[in-house]
């Protein structure tokens, strides 16, 4: 009996342990945990969270998490609206970088007008927000055209703007480079007087919409069935052309926002080399996050703890001194392996390991 | 021997739906190939005859556009061979990049001579395209994020190797650069009334010899008309007994081997390596291709086409510096509205045809 008992309990440990290491978010937190840990073994007092003073002598919080939880929000955001287009179009967009530059260029345009360094801003800021979204929608109406009208392979429709961007950046600004005054900053810096990272609280804004919106609209349903099957969703009474229209307007939603952070961060704009090769960044993200890169289901959930990762994985090459033209060896390693993971390939190869192994344990315990 | 496979290329069921997917294929390739030539042909006169004073009319104009394009009409037929298989290849920008950088840095440190730089740019190439085409064919990955990773990787090398620009310091590999084929009986008379021979790089012949074999070989060749079954319909192939991932497989690997010639051509036209360099040439590369009648979709598509491609979008270029505008933006936005017009172009014809 006692044996009998005991074998069950090892049963249920090893279905518990075979749960965790087959649920969705289990690849990104544990990637997390190990980067956090390595982290943590690097620089011991990598965890620490003090409270430090800015430049302008306002008490500010400071540590390694809190610039990660800052940086990581342009990546955060666009991973939420990408993650989308991933599912509802079987796709990436892989624009994102050139249409951030975009924004960035049409924000510091009606910032400052044609003058370099303005001694006041020539519009409200939240003038400059709304314009800044209604270009990176814009952008991503154009990619949503191309990609449910014209049926175009996502990635290919995206790599229109993907070369061009930069340069209707540049035109944007009329090939100034103005710098905004220090009140623009405070948007992806500090408010005076508040401790806390003005990005982090648009990050934990933008989050709290998109669970708001998965929950009370159909949207997180429709993407998902237009992904599996757009031909029987469309039996079924929707119009996938126009979900994975809607998809790509909300990814330029999400760039517009990421556009107004990155922008507001040193309130310049070099079309050229802002957020490089951040488009790599967030496919990785939506990878790491579990999600297949072949559409269907998704977990927003997954992106965003991928998006996290990617940061601490960037910040932790930035303190081992690596180039940061060089970064994205490392991750582009990392997402060729991630994928190969993810495919039939490599998963059934691996599914007739385990048979063949189960089956030759079991002919030595009747032998024995 | 050879009378037997000459039997069975000639007869059969096979040869047959050969030839009739041939010629309706040729509907479209030729539609869009004549779009593309008389586009060519009408921007140049054009150009002759407004921009004239521009260095339009002279004959060396021509030659220029030949010998700025050898490395992008060479990259771009392995583009169109990975295209025409069904796939894409992103990567070819980052690889060029990381080609020149290397080959830079072992021409000035290790005093490479011109053979050794050529092996390491076509291992750096062929490496490229071994590894993508066995993710892509075998792993079954997709052929954007596979080939995206590799572009980003290969910039992110050339940024291991040398973070900043470097030129040839190389007497040897200079000079042989530095050679031009003068052209008898053609040329211009400059300001001074002197008549001077137009001149061609040494690279373009190698380009129009690589041209004229991949002809040959999409066109005769067992390996080269698999790639069209594989790329027209991987079912229908797989049932006449092509192995559709060896396909794959081949096209990736030539693609990669074409990238190294390319990126070769790149250097010795270039002299130099950087981070930034070659930024784009995938996209010029798909450009090319797609405008010279090779449909994203697969299955359709030549390599003429993609010659005439290059030569198109690079005398819409040289057209939109002459025309006066001093704008650094505007060679990239002319590129991409290029490129987009014939993307919605390809998508109309593409859904016709369904309809029909």
């Amino acid at each position: 009996m006692s044996r009998n008992s005991n074998r069950l309990d090892t049963d249920r440990s090893v279905s518990v342990f075979k749960a965790i290491i087959r649920h969705r978010l289990f690849i990104p937190i544990a990637f997390l945990a190990v980067l956090l840990l390595l982290n943590v073994f690097i620089n011991p007092g990598f965890l620490t969270i003090g409270m430090g003073r800015d430049s302008n002598g306002n008490p500010v919080l400071v540590g390694n998490i809190i610039n990660i939880l800052n940086n990581a929000t342009e990546l955060v955001i666009l991973a939420i609206g990408m993650t989308l287009v991933t599912s509802s179009s079987r796709g990436q967009d892989i624009s994102v970088g050139a249409t951030v530059a975009i924004v960035g260029g049409v924000i510091m345009r009606v910032l400052c007008g044609s003058e370099t360094q303005p001694s006041q801003l020539h519009a409200p800021i939240i003038v400059a927000l709304l314009l800044g979204c209604l270009a990176g929608m814009a952008c991503g109406a154009f990619n949503g055209i191309l990609v449910s009208k014209f049926n175009i392979q996502p990635m290919v429709a995206t790599l229109i703007l993907f070369t061009a961007g930069r340069s209707i950046a540049s035109m944007a600004m009329g090939g100034l480079k103005p710098k905004a005054t220090v009140s623009f900053g405070y948007y992806g810096n500090f408010i005076p007087g508040f401790p806390i990272p003005t990005p982090i609280l648009i990050t934990i804004a933008v989050i709290v919409v998109t669970i708001i919106v998965l929950k009370k609209t159909n949207l997180g349903l429709y993407t998902r069935a237009v992904g599996i099957n757009d031909k029987a969703s469309s039996l079924n009474g929707l119009n996938p052309a126009r979900i994975k229209f809607l998809t790509f307007v909300i990814l330029g939603l999400c760039v517009g926002i990421a556009g107004f952070v990155q922008s507001s961060r040193v309130q310049t704009v070099n079309p050229f080399t802002i957020v490089p090769s951040i488009e790599m960044d967030v496919i990785l993200a939506v990878a790491l996050g579990g999600n297949s890169l072949g559409g269907g289901k998704f977990k927003m959930t997954g992106s965003i703890i991928g998006a996290y990762t990617i940061q601490t994985l960037t910040s932790m090459l930035t303190t081992l001194n690596v180039n940061t033209n060089a970064v994205p060896v490392f991750k582009a390693v990392i997402i060729i392996v991630l994928v190969a993971i993810q495919t039939p390939v490599f998963k059934s190869f691996f599914a007739s390991k385990a048979s063949f192994s189960k089956l030759t344990a079991g002919n030595g315990k009747e032998r024995g | 021997m050879q009378f037997l496979s000459k039997m069975q290329s000639a007869d059969g069921i096979g040869g047959i739906r050969n030839k009739l997917k041939r010629r309706e294929s040729l509907t479209d390739t030729a539609f869009l190939l004549t779009i593309t030539v008389s586009l060519f042909v009408a921007i140049y006169a054009l150009a002759i005859v407004f921009l004239g004073d521009k260095g339009f009319s002279k004959i060396q104009m021509f030659f220029n556009l030949f010998n700025e394009n050898a490395a992008l009409i060479v990259i771009a037929c392995g583009l169109s061979i990975v295209m025409i298989a069904g796939s894409i290849d992103i990567s070819v920008g980052g690889s060029t990049a990381l080609i020149c950088t290397a080959c830079v840095v072992c021409l000035n440190k290790y005093n490479f001579n011109f053979f050794t730089t050529l092996i390491l740019a076509l291992a750096i190439g062929l490496a490229f395209g071994t590894v993508q085409g066995f993710l892509i064919a075998y792993m079954e990955m997709q052929p954007f994020i596979v080939t995206l990773a590799g572009m980003f990787l290969g910039r992110g090398l050339v940024a291991l190797i040398e973070v900043n620009q470097i030129q040839v310091a190389n007497k040897g590999f200079e000079a042989l650069s530095g050679a031009r084929i003068q052209i008898p009986f053609l040329g211009d008379i400059n300001k001074k009334g002197i008549f001077i021979q137009s001149q061609l790089e040494y690279g373009v012949i190698v380009a129009l010899i690589i041209v004229f074999v991949m002809i040959l070989l999409l066109k005769k060749t067992k390996i080269g008309r698999s790639f069209y079954a594989v790329g027209g319909n991987a079912q229908s192939a797989l049932m006449l007994g092509i192995n559709v991932r060896r396909t794959r497989f081949n096209a990736h690997l030539l693609c990669g081997l074409l990238a190294g010639i390319g990126g070769f051509l790149y250097l010795f036209h270039t002299r130099s390596g950087s981070v930034q360099q070659a930024t784009g040439l995938e996209m010029d590369a798909i450009a090319a291709s797609i405008i010279g009648g090779t449909l994203l979709t697969g299955g359709v598509g030549n390599i003429f086409g993609t010659l005439f491609g290059v030569l198109t979008t690079g005398i819409v270029l040289l057209v939109v510096t002459a025309i006066g505008s001093q704008d650094p933006w505007w060679p990239q936005i002319t590129r991409a509205g290029m490129l987009c017009f014939f993307i919605v172009l390809q998508s109309i014809i593409c859904s016709r045809k369904k309809k029909l």
